[in-house]
């Protein structure tokens, strides 16, 4: 009988577990890996994990959720992440990030309905001497304006 | 012959689209047969001019910027190859412009102005003379040499690091480790990002001396997940590192072991405090530790550890390399050597400036950030991050030192310094406060947990009008709880921006006040 996607799912995280074994405190760097696998940790590998790891699911739950890194369900294609600090608020952060969310009409936190953006806030991303900024899958942009917030919709729509 | 252009890779200059100058100068020379090499360098950190190009020619290096995409035909229309002067966007040597030359730059002294991944590079501007002066030391007088110079931490509280690294050389333990807190969370601070993008290799330097002056053959960086571009050049500078022999089983073949591992956080500003970071390093919940025991002697897996602030063991190098008392020579009072300042939020001229302790507030914001960006005059400078108090213009005369600000309510932290133009309302900043405290929290003590959630219903109702003088006195009171009673900083310091603004802007936070103000 093929393993169903559970099985195939948790067999890649068994994997992925072993690459990390070797690591003093593994088990952040185990998370990233499984969330760079599958966008988020899902809920049914977490016992996994803690078998491996001889800890209980508890802990590994209390951990996934302690770090707001962690998802407990997929993200969209496309993560924007915007900062919400003070240096980009002295420069009109809140109301790029509001003009943002207006026309991809989400809310913070949010997923589009086609699954292909998610917006979340992020405190801090090291730019504030070209602030407001965002994060956009990796890709940086600061001094948000009109043109660099329609430059992000375009590649998130792309 | 060919000509070398630099195009920053500074995740700063990657956001004003440093990128694209890159592919588009490679395919203008390409078109105009051109032979060029490009560089992708740090940033010098003058953001105003990012993305700056830089030039080498026989004279010297010749700049350029802030350069588009759509810029770079004309600039080499305009002689750009041969460093030529006749376009709007040249500004002529780099080291010429005033905020460069005004600065005393040590630890950032090759920051965008080498190839980051380049050991070359690195040591024909100076890099590997302090570790190769290390290796003819002993540890204690490693030690000694650090504690000469009277560098304190720079992560913001200031504490002495050679006594810190002698009582890990102190403390017996058959592992010890050196961490870096690479966790730059407070907002308006970038100058860890520069260094890993800009100059990897002094971090490194610094912290295999370091682990020679204690013992340690086992190094981690926590670098928050926020900084793609800083993680990245890291571990590529730590694999060259480790090509040649300056990390591995025999540091530059002194037989002395020391290696090195990023270790990435997972969004949790909570885990810029160092407890809660060695909890978080260890694969658990990033939770504040009480103290006692110090890091020093239980750190990490409960084993002595070193944990420094990148900027402090990046200034190391430089410390052993010209002595102590070298180092010393800068500076005022108690705070000694050099401080990164990073002049961030709404400014004209926002980036780092490396300077000696002791320049005023003012002389920061006023003359060499030339206030606001917006043109309105500054009602407020936050300074110290989001824990830092908010200064108001009548305290410009504060110098940039631990002791002054601290005798004014405020910290310098680690240096970072946000400016608001008059169009902030004080109150907002109050909430958020309160706010940012309540999301971070790591939920071990109630002053910190539960009061920064009643601060912001607290300044909710302020805002809504509801109350009066009586809410004002309930902060206050909220602020002395969770000054004396919180665990770690994030409560601890949460008072901080919520007392200054209040004392220094009563106005905003009074119901009358806020009505005339919105007519």
């Amino acid at each position: 009988m093929p393993a169903t996607a559970d099985e195939q799912m948790i067999g890649r995280v068994r994997e992925i577990v072993e690459a990390h074994r070797g690591l003093e405190g593994p088990l952040l760097p185990i998370l990233h890996a499984v969330q760079a696998e599958y966008g988020y940790v899902p809920r049914d590998v977490q016992p996994a994990i803690a078998d491996a790891l001889n800890l209980s699911r508890a802990e590994i739950h209390g951990v996934v959720s302690f770090y707001h890194d962690f998802r407990d369900h997929p993200a969209g294609r496309h993560v924007i992440r915007i900062c919400r600090s003070e240096a980009c608020q002295s420069m009109g952060g809140e109301a790029a990030a509001a003009n943002l969310l207006n026309k991809l009409g989400l809310d913070w936190h949010q997923t589009s309905a086609d699954g292909a953006v998610t917006v979340e806030p992020v405190y801090c991303l090291g730019l504030c001497a070209c602030s407001p900024a965002a994060i956009v899958d990796g890709d940086v942009y600061g001094r948000l304006d009109d043109e660099t917030i329609d430059e992000i919709l375009e590649e998130v729509r792309a | 012959m060919t000509v070398t252009i630099y195009v920053p890779g500074d995740s700063g200059a990657l956001a004003l689209g440093a990128a694209k100058v890159a592919v588009a100068i490679a395919s203008e020379a390409n078109n105009r047969d051109l032979d060029i090499r490009i560089v992708r360098n740090g940033s010098r950190g003058l953001y105003w001019l990012e993305p700056m190009v830089e030039v080498e020619t026989a004279s010297g290096r010749v700049a350029y910027g802030p350069v588009r995409a759509r810029d770079v035909a004309g600039l080499f229309d305009a002689g750009l190859a041969a460093g030529s002067g006749d376009h709007p966007l040249a500004l002529g040597d780099p080291e010429e412009i005033p905020f460069l030359k005004r600065q005393t730059r040590l630890t950032f002294a090759r920051c965008g102005i080498v190839d980051p991944l380049s050991l070359e590079d690195y040591r024909a501007h100076g890099g590997i003379r302090g570790l190769e002066k290390a290796l003819s030391m002993s540890p204690a007088e490693i030690v000694a040499e650090v504690t000469e110079s009277g560098l304190r931490g720079r992560g913001g509280a200031g504490f002495p690091t050679g006594i810190k690294w002698k009582t890990v050389l102190e403390t017996p333990g058959e592992q010890k480790y050196i961490v870096c807190n690479a966790d730059e969370g407070d907002s308006g601070t970038f100058a860890d990002r520069m260094i890993l993008e800009g100059d990897p290799f002094v971090l490194i330097e610094g912290m295999v001396i370091a682990g020679l002056a204690v013992g340690a053959t086992k190094g981690y960086i926590y670098l928050r997940s926020e900084y793609p571009h800083a993680i990245d050049m890291t571990e590529k500078a730590i694999a060259i590192a480790r090509d040649a022999n300056i990390l591995g089983p025999s540091v530059l073949m002194s037989g002395q072991a020391f290696d090195l591992e990023v270790r990435v956080g997972a969004g949790a500003y909570v885990c810029g405090e160092e407890t809660a970071l060695l909890e978080s390093l260890e694969g658990k919940r990033g939770v504040v530790r009480a103290k006692p025991p110090l890091p020093a002697h239980k750190g990490l897996f409960g084993r002595p550890t070193v944990i420094n602030n990148l900027i402090s063991l990046a200034s190391v190098p430089i410390i052993l390399d010209k002595g102590g008392a070298f180092y010393k020579d800068f500076g005022l009072g108690r705070s000694r050597g050099t401080i990164p300042i990073q002049i961030a939020g709404n400014v004209k001229h926002g980036g780092l400036f490396e300077d000696a302790f002791g320049l005023t507030l003012g002389e920061i914001v006023e003359d060499i950030a030339g206030g606001t960006e917006s043109g309105r005059p500054v009602k407020a400078v936050q300074v110290g991050g989001p824990l830092g108090a908010y200064f108001p213009p009548e305290l410009f005369d504060t110098p940039f030192d631990y002791e002054a600000f601290a005798a004014r309510d405020g910290l310098i932290g680690h240096a970072g310094i946000v400016v608001f133009d008059d169009t902030v309302d004080m109150l907002d900043q109050a909430r958020f406060a309160f706010e940012f405290c309540a999301i971070e929290s790591c939920g071990k003590c109630t002053p910190c947990r539960i009061g920064a959630v009643r601060g912001v219903e607290l300044a909710d109702s302020l805002k809504q009008g509801e109350a009066g003088v009586g809410q004002i006195d309930l902060i206050r009171d909220l602020c002395d709880t969770m000054k004396f009673g919180s665990l770690c900083a994030l409560g601890g310091f949460t008072p901080y921006p919520v007392l200054s603004a209040l004392n220094h802007f009563p106005d905003d936070f009074r119901r009358e006040a806020r009505r005339e103000a919105a007519e």
